[in-house]
């Protein structure tokens, strides 16, 4: 009787079983998913991965670039005259408006300097250029290139001829992403330019209008009324437009009101945008009484990206 | 006649035909470009339709070649790809893991029928990374996605005879003189 080999052929190692290396990624993938949500250590990771992925990336943009490119040049001269001339009008409006605001400026500035207000205007802007939308279904993200000078900052806002676009979320080593005022945890202090209400504007996803909770059913506020931002929290300059309310649900029988608002800026749309400078960061906040630090419980609830 | 190289034809391989072991660097070019499929700066109508063309292409290998292509290759691709789409880290991960593990269980059975029915039950398994996927983000406390959110999977599975040809092509023997 032949004995049999002690060790199967070569051919038949194949490692693990697969419901084995199934259990080992698996598990593996949901520590990663839980640090991301909660903790965010991975952003070194991210970055590295970034790189590796970024010729890709590049590569991806360039069919897109290049049916751009094919289209712009059998755009018919008629259409590039109309644009040329509308621009044209546009630059000398905004040049008529701008040497208006050049005196305007300084008179905010002596009147500030008088009544010893800290200034919030923003320290200078980067232009950068939409790569791509984020293609999650679940968030509102946008990636940019990191423009000229490559200055792009964590928390910078963004905006566009019209409106507030978002914020800059993340910055990778060649571009960075930002969330959109529509994404779901995004929120932007604003006031009703009008009566001056200040509120918070709370993105609400995919396919839906931003909302602006906690008002009271018979705050001033009216279908129309164009939202700035406040400029409280440090992170958004004061006086951006933002949006426009849409909708308005006054139901006594609620605490409060049902208010939606119309985004102004292109928020699914445009090439270019602008990511502001850093603002003024506003001086630190009062401490709180200990009584009722110690009451309260520290890092229980939800947090909220910034 | 001499003149003609000897390509393979572009139709699915019969039953009969043995086909050569694919190319480690062929099995690395047609996941690459997969994920540069799915980096294409899409929106709109494009970006609805859009398939996920890496869970398409890591299905088919794993169908096809499970020694070279298994639960860790989908896991490293899907790690990349909540880069590329800066999702949460480990999301696409655990979906292709689970989504190459369902492949490698299945495959003897998927294998057994015609492209168009093979379709069906990639259409299922698709629908399984899909749903991984959103099950992970609504727990995450993402608001539930519009309906749209179905379509991508049904129309992978649509292409999945046209990967199934592509993908095999390189593989087939040349067409003997024989058959001419």
């Amino acid at each position: 009787m032949r004995h049999l080999p002690a060790e199967p052929p070569d051919f038949f190692h194949r490692g693990p079983t697969p419901l084995t290396r199934l259990a080992f990624f698996g598990l593996v993938s949901v520590v990663l998913l839980f640090a991301d949500t909660r903790y965010r250590y991975l952003e070194p990771l991210r970055q590295v991965a970034a790189v590796v992925l970024y010729p890709l990336q590049q590569a991806a943009q360039i069919p897109g670039a290049a049916l751009a490119q094919v289209g712009a040049h059998f755009a018919a001269q008629r259409a590039l005259v109309d644009e040329n001339a509308q621009l044209k009008r546009k630059l000398v409006e905004q040049g008529a408006a701008a040497q208006g605001f050049a005196s305007e400026r300084q008179e905010n500035e002596r009147l500030r300097a008088l009544l010893d207000l800290k200034g919030g205007a923003a320290a200078g802007a980067t232009m950068v250029e939409v790569l791509y939308s984020g293609r999650d279904p679940f968030t509102q993200k946008l990636f940019v290139g990191k423009g000229e000078e490559g200055v792009v900052k964590p928390g910078a806002a963004v905006i566009d001829a019209e409106g507030v676009v978002g914020q800059v979320t993340r910055v990778y080593p060649h571009m960075a992403e930002v969330t959109l005022i529509t994404d779901k945890d995004h929120a932007v202090p604003v006031k009703v330019e009008r009566s001056g209400v200040r509120s918070v504007l709370f993105g609400a996803g995919t396919g839906n209008l931003p909302q602006l909770r906690f008002m009271a059913p018979n705050a001033d506020i009216e279908i129309g009324d164009t939202l700035v931002t406040s400029g409280i929290d440090g992170t958004y300059p004061p006086g951006l437009a933002v949006a426009r309310v849409a909708s308005l649900e006054r139901d006594t029988g609620q605490v409060f009101a049902r208010i939606t608002a119309r985004p102004l800026a292109g928020v699914d749309r445009g090439r270019y945008l602008m990511v502001l400078g850093e603002t003024a960061s506003p001086p630190p906040r009062p401490e709180e009484p200990a009584e009722t630090d110690a009451a309260r419980k520290p890092g229980r609830g939800k947090a909220r990206r910034p | 006649m001499m003149l003609l190289p000897r390509v393979p034809p572009l139709y699915p391989a019969r039953p009969e035909e043995i086909l050569r072991p694919a190319r480690r660097w062929f099995i690395v070019l047609t996941l690459a470009l997969a994920l540069f499929g799915n980096l294409l700066p899409l929106t709109g109508l494009a970006l609805a339709l859009r398939p996920d063309f890496l869970a398409l292409v890591l299905l088919y290998w794993c169908i096809k070649e499970p020694r070279y292509v298994g639960v860790g290759v989908a896991w490293f691709f899907g790690l990349l790809m909540d880069v590329g789409d800066a999702t949460l880290f480990g999301q696409h991960a655990l979906a292709y893991a689970v989504l190459a593990y369902a492949a490698e269980y299945f495959r003897r059975r998927v294998l057994r029928f015609p492209l168009w029915q093979q379709a069906a039950q990639v259409a299922l398994l698709l629908a399984l990374c899909a749903a991984l996927v959103l099950l992970v983000r609504v727990v995450g406390g993402a608001p539930p996605p519009r309906w749209t959110y179905a379509v991508p999977p049904l129309v992978g599975a649509l292409l999945w005879p046209v990967v199934s040809v592509v993908l095999q092509w390189p593989q087939r023997p040349a067409r003997s003189t024989s058959e001419l």
